[in-house]
């Protein structure tokens, strides 16, 4: 079918100086076969939002062991000794942004949104250069949207129009990403038939997925 | 007291702060602990900002899912009535007072009520995760930690020194000494240990604290 490609043409998209946004919780809900298929590539200086850099044999870790990344947009990146070594020597540019920020400004970003009020970081360096907008008294950080050249995303069960249901806690950032990027690719553990998910079980609509990698057969 | 006693006591005393059907966030570390302490049959919601309501204890040895894990990456299981959902609709729940208590560890914490738990300038710099939302957002903060530094310098401050997670949330600190409420006036010392005095807490406590009539035991 149509919107389905396999692990390296996928990776094959992802080009030089591009930004990525990559499903995962440290780690958990990462599409590691299209991973796997970026890591056998040359592409290198990407920009990458992403929840946490997990660990270095995992997710989006790999990917930073392997030099791929120039700058990295995250909330957390404690878990991976290689993030904290390539910021100290300057390879890597880290902008740290609370977890629910990060995740409001990537929904703006899909949703159309010019950004987003959040009270979290009021008081905090991570008012540092922002707008601070008030209302009804209270102070608010003006956060903005975020898009992406790329979404790599990891699902449970994908069809082939690209509806995707994810499972347990590897939803995460998967759904609100593949709402904000202009290129969607969506890993599934399982390819199933037009019809098979039923409508309403349905987490990410297909009109949101550019394309499936099949991960049974990456 | 043993290290072990005394997480024991910290996370056994939080627990009793929970009110029946409250949804309940609880950090890495030791506040993971205070899950063990939750009265039987009293209904408590733990939810895990990694996108679902319900964590249950870690699964027998071999029996781990891997798309279940807590927000430290740690292997757990999902109770009946579970839920689950996305980043956004985490901290939706976590920023819009949905999540009725939350318990945090701190580097330090002050007489004001501010937090400074996700950073050391120069040292540790490993983001702030998910803290700074779950500490502004949470309808309760509670602290557990020691007491001091492993070199014995005190935790909790007049003014916190470090970076802050948030300014002026926190509610109550629990330590292995003593639980200390935070007011507009500064922090009350509700409860002291069996085996410590209010002297030898003040002592160890930079803020000054504030004592009532009437002290409770902690235990």
């Amino acid at each position: 079918m149509g919107k389905t490609v396999d692990a390296r043409e996928a990776a094959g998209m992802v080009k030089d100086g591009m930004t990525v946004m990559m499903g995962g919780f440290l780690g958990v809900g990462s599409p590691e076969k299209v991973i796997d298929a970026l890591l056998e590539t040359s592409v290198k200086e990407l920009t990458v939002i992403v929840n946490d850099t997990a660990f270095p044999e995992k997710g989006v870790g790999r990917l930073v062991v392997a030099d791929k990344l120039a700058r990295v947009l995250t909330s957390h990146i404690g878990t991976n000794k290689y993030s904290r070594e390539k910021m100290n020597s300057g390879e890597l540019k880290v902008e740290l942004i609370p977890q629910g920020t990060l995740a409001e400004q990537i929904r703006a970003g899909g949703a159309g949104l010019g950004g987003v009020l959040t009270p979290t970081g009021i008081g905090t360096v991570a008012q540092e250069g922002k707008k601070i907008i008030k209302v009804d008294g209270k102070d608010y950080i003006l956060a903005l949207p975020l898009t992406a050249d790329v979404a790599l995303l990891k699902a449970h069960k994908g069809d082939e129009l690209g509806n995707l249901v994810y499972r347990r806690s590897a939803r995460n950032f998967n759904p609100i990403m593949a709402m904000a990027a202009k290129t969607v690719i969506a890993e599934v553990e399982e390819l199933v038939g037009v019809g098979e998910i039923d409508p309403d079980q349905v987490i990410t609509p297909g009109i949101f997925v550019d394309y499936l990698v099949n991960g049974k057969e990456g | 007291m043993e290290k072990v006693d005394k997480r024991n006591l910290i996370a056994r005393r939080i627990a009793g702060e929970f009110k029946e059907n409250d949804v309940v966030n609880l950090g890495i570390g030791l506040p993971t602990l205070v899950a063990n302490y939750i009265e039987e049959g009293k209904n408590i919601i733990l939810h895990s900002e990694n996108g679902f309501t319900g964590v249950g204890m870690p699964p027998a040895s071999g029996e781990e899912d891997p798309d279940i894990t807590n927000a430290g990456g740690q292997p757990v299981t999902i109770v009946p009535g579970g839920a689950c959902f996305d980043s956004a609709m985490s901290f939706a729940i976590i920023r819009g007072g949905h999540v009725d208590a939350t318990v945090l560890g701190a580097l330090e914490v002050d007489a004001e009520g501010n937090l400074a738990n996700w950073m050391i300038p120069g040292k540790l710099v490993p983001g702030m995760g998910g803290a700074m939302d779950l500490v502004s957002g949470a309808k309760k903060v509670i602290i557990a930690t020691d007491h001091c530094t492993k070199a014995g310098a005190p935790k909790i401050l007049k003014r916190c020194q470090l970076p802050l997670t948030a300014a002026k949330e926190v509610d109550l600190i629990v330590t292995e000494l003593a639980v200390m409420k935070v007011t507009e006036d500064g922090l009350v010392l509700q409860e002291i240990a069996e085996d410590t005095t209010v002297e030898e807490v003040q002592a160890k406590t930079d803020a000054e604290l504030i004592i009532p009539h009437e002290i409770g035991v902690l235990k």
